[in-house]
């Protein structure tokens, strides 16, 4: 029997803040010592912007991944407990999916093991969610639109977040290792610790806390193991490289990491209410967290998450360290703009140009407060989108040779205005998509929307 | 404010503060932490009565309503604040797509407080 048993205590080891990011396999090992009931891992954000989830493309590196996985499933396998992974490739959608589950079938084949796999998937269907629209099922989440039928047929891929229970469900039809698609950051680490009668808001609190591997320690780190201990009620955290300690204010700050509320956390299904929380140092390295409560909403809500296809990116990259040139920059700007227009005749409903100027407000663009300085030399990436990637070079090229050449007051150097670091000067970025879903929809069944298939591998 | 100039010291945030970050809060949402080194300086903070919607929107240049919330965190010895992000992340104009690197004005926060530092 493994120590603790009795007491009902569950353990969850998060190895690292995304899978991919790597861990010790010394942590590692330290955190198998302990005997975790799961070892649970986050696969993706939304911070790395739109493009990943409409492209279809991970913004992890497969190799990393690869690596990660080798030994997680193995460890897996041999402590003979559950490896659940979430928001698979990144963003969690089918292809992003499939370039996981490509992974875990490469990594199962060649180290020779055999195991039930789950696979949760989580992108949805636009007449379901036209549908969820048409019955008043959807609503805007903070500082966002309302969802229009246009939104969702011009998308090109829409995923929901899963909470806990499918999870669960795979788990429960004996998957060993589960690969779900977009998953709320927590519910990989809750759904072993649910199962095991832990209550709900110490459940989603840990995984909220360890969905970023150590960096909820001091120091922290994006790529290092965190452990948790639920005892039913309260929980305790704690790092595994003993160079590393968990404090009540490392762990408590994370809290507020990319949150706008940190005493009141909404996710599916409802909030996580912070507000009676207590965090004591428990030993030296290591937080008691009590008080979390869940508070169930009014009915099930998912997050949506949706975008849909701008064009097509050129930019080109250069520099300026002529005092007269950056002085009058701003009219020049606006005189190399018209010009593209007029020559080009661009067409401003399906074509952007811009010159985002880097040592004047190229970081912070329209909140930048300090306006009133002149740069010793700036930094111009010359932009244009376009519905073709030929329009667009043919926009960038023309805006870049127009600034190159064009003349200004007080001119005196004729060489040509701008230092180009790279030959070719114009780089085609590819495929532009933005954010046009990120709604809530209610759906009557937890795990309605995510159907899961389970492999034998 | 609770006293008059001269018998109020000024002191930069950073003798108080050792996190002052940026993040998205989701793609249409900018947060701000500033987490304290010690409950004396989060209290001192607090106190000043200077981190409000209105500093934050002039700090940024924004208008009263684009400020989400401020909200303090005795537990971490934060404050936090979130605003409505000027361009959705990653949409054209965006300049910073995991909106990391805005927390530069709130470097130059300076909070009013009394001399005489009080039980």
């Amino acid at each position: 029997m493994r120590p603790n048993d009795a007491a009902n205590v569950t353990r969850v080891l998060s190895p690292t803040a995304i899978l991919g990011y790597g861990f010790p396999v010394d942590s590692l090992r330290e955190g198998l010592r302990r005997h975790p009931h799961v070892i649970g891992v986050d696969a993706g954000s939304t911070d790395p912007g739109p493009y990943y989830l409409g492209a279809g493309k991970a913004f992890t590196d497969r190799t990393a991944v690869k690596r990660d996985l080798r030994l997680l499933i193995e460890a897996a396998l041999s402590e003979e407990i559950p490896l659940i992974i979430g928001t698979a490739g990144g963003s969690g959608g089918e292809p992003h999916l499939r370039r996981d589950l490509d992974l875990v079938v490469e990594v199962a084949s060649e180290l020779g093991l055999h195991f039930r796999l789950g696979v949760v998937h989580a992108e949805l269907d636009k007449p379901r969610v036209m549908e969820a629209l048409r019955c008043g099922e959807i609503a805007g989440l903070g500082p966002v639109p309302e969802l229009a039928a246009r939104a969702v047929e011009a998308s090109v891929r829409i995923v929901a977040q899963m909470g806990p229970e499918p999870l669960v469900q795979a788990l429960e039809s004996g998957a060993e290792v589960v690969l779900a698609g977009r998953a709320y950051d927590p519910a990989v680490f809750a759904a072993v610790p649910l199962m095991r009668g832990c209550s709900r808001g110490p459940a989603v609190h840990l995984g909220k806390i360890l969905e970023c591997g150590a960096i909820a320690a001091t120091p922290g780190s994006g790529s290092d193991c965190l452990f948790g201990s639920l005892d039913g009620e309260s929980f305790e955290v704690e790092p595994l490289d003993p160079g590393r300690r968990c404090t009540v204010t490392s762990v408590a700050a994370h809290t507020l990491y990319e949150k706008s509320d940190p005493l009141s956390l909404p996710g599916p299904g409802g909030r996580l209410d912070l507000s009676r929380t207590s965090f004591e140092q428990a030993s030296d390295g290591k937080v008691r967290v009590t008080g979390s409560r869940f508070v169930p909403s009014d009915g099930y809500h998912v997050k949506l998450e949706g975008v849909e296809k701008v064009g097509y990116r050129t930019v080109s990259i250069a520099g300026c360290r002529d005092p007269f040139m950056i002085a009058a920059i701003d009219e020049i700007v606006e005189e190399v703009t018209r010009r593209v227009h007029h020559d080009l005749g661009m067409d401003d409903d399906k074509c952007s140009l811009r010159f985002n100027l880097y040592g004047r407000d190229g970081v912070m663009g329209e909140l930048e407060p300090s306006r009133n300085h002149v740069p010793l030399e700036l930094g111009i990436v010359v932009e244009a989108v376009a519905p073709t990637q030929q329009v667009a070079d043919t926009l960038c090229a023309y805006a870049r040779s127009t600034l190159l050449h064009c003349s200004y007051p007080g001119r005196v150097a004729t060489g040509g205005n701008l230092a180009f670091p790279y030959s070719p000067s114009d780089l085609p970025a590819g495929e532009v998509y933005r954010f046009s879903i990120y709604h809530l929809m209610a759906v009557k069944d937890p795990c309605e929307l995510f159907p899961i298939e389970y492999v034998e591998l | 404010m609770r006293n008059d100039g001269e018998e109020m010291k000024r002191v930069p945030i950073l003798d108080l503060a050792h996190v002052i970050r940026s993040k998205n809060s989701g793609p249409y949402e900018l947060t701000f932490d500033i987490v304290f080194k010690d409950q004396a300086g989060y209290r001192l903070a607090v106190a000043s009565g200077i981190l409000t919607a209105e500093l934050f929107a002039r700090l940024y240049g924004i208008g009263v309503d684009q400020v989400l919330n401020v909200v303090f965190f005795e537990e971490a010895r934060a404050v936090k604040a979130t605003i409505v992000r000027p361009v959705v992340s990653g949409d054209f104009g965006d300049t910073d797509v995991y909106g990391a690197q805005q927390h530069a004005p709130l470097l130059a926060i300076v909070f009013p407080v009394a001399r005489t530092p009080r039980g």
